[in-house]
């Protein structure tokens, strides 16, 4: 799967609802599959007790996985050049995040088309919890 | 190759792309590619990686106790950066090489926030570019604090 570059238009945005009243379960099974098990994300007692937090939350990678799917799911994996982010604001259970791209230009590359892309994820109150820059090569 | 190996297999892409919630037939079945995130995952495979419970060493979560804070703990994933050179396969190796980068600090609210970068860069087994990543950290310099309410 590409885009074409007819395909696509600067400006044009994409919104995802990535995941509704995320769960801890869902925290722990990013914590298996990625191998980070930090207790701060898995360990309520620890993130309370010792790390004075009001409980666990969820890894910063697992908003940017999520994210991630807003701009996989339109261009495709394989056309993804860039993708990066800043972890704005943490990400707790019971929380509803909603991820947008937007076309900010395409740029003609020695190597074909480029999209840039914007990206943010908020939470059910409309706080950014993530936001970020991706590119992607589009089919000419 | 040199770096630190990692296997990329059908099996842990399925997982990992299950734990995001991306259920795309491209993570499933044996010819899948990863999802962009995935290279984080090559921390299974990393002999000395800390947040991983290891048999015979102190973990420092909760047991009879709530854990402790370890040393240079407190702190956060402030950025992450990625620049795909080729999308990753399942039955590939991967060979991570990970660098120190820049440092820097900033006031914050409460303190000095120190920020530090880390450089991995992902080669195949031809040593050919797969994926660059870029991790920024933040520790706040001193006492921990009250931290922001839910």
């Amino acid at each position: 799967m590409s885009l074409s570059a007819d395909g696509i238009k600067v400006g044009e945005t994409r919104e995802s609802v990535l995941v509704e009243d995320l769960k801890r379960t869902r925290i722990v099974q990013y914590a298996g599959a990625s191998g980070d098990y930090n207790p701060l994300h898995t360990d309520e007692r620890f993130a309370i007790e010792v790390a004075g937090y009001p409980g666990v939350f969820a890894h910063g990678m697992l908003t940017m996985a999520m994210t991630g799917r807003v701009l996989t799911d339109w261009v495709g994996t394989e056309a993804l050049l860039t993708f990066g982010v800043r972890f704005k604001a943490q990400v707790w259970p019971g929380d509803t995040l909603t991820a947008t791209a937007t076309v900010e230009s395409v740029e003609d590359t020695p190597a074909g088309p480029v999209a840039h892309f914007s990206v943010r994820t908020v939470n059910q109150n409309g706080a950014e919890v993530v936001t970020g820059i991706a590119a992607a090569r589009l089919e000419p | 190759m040199t770096g630190q190996p990692f296997p990329v297999e059908a099996g842990h892409i399925m997982m990992f792309a299950r734990a995001i919630g991306d259920e795309t037939p491209a993570h499933r079945g044996e010819t899948v590619l990863a999802p962009p995130t995935f290279t984080m995952a090559s921390a299974q495979y990393d002999p000395d990686h800390r947040l991983r419970p290891r048999q015979g060493e102190e973990w420092f979560g909760s047991g009879s106790g709530p854990g402790v804070m370890p040393e240079g703990g407190g702190g956060l994933h402030a950025e992450q950066h990625f620049e795909y050179h080729r999308p990753v396969r399942a039955g590939e190796t991967l060979y991570a090489t990970t660098v120190p980068g820049r440092s820097w600090e900033k006031q914050g609210r409460t303190g000095r926030l120190l920020f530090s970068e880390r450089v991995t860069e992902y080669r195949d087994a031809a040593g050919e570019p797969v994926v660059s990543a870029r991790t920024v950290a933040v520790v706040p310099e001193g006492p921990a604090t009250p931290k922001d309410a839910r």
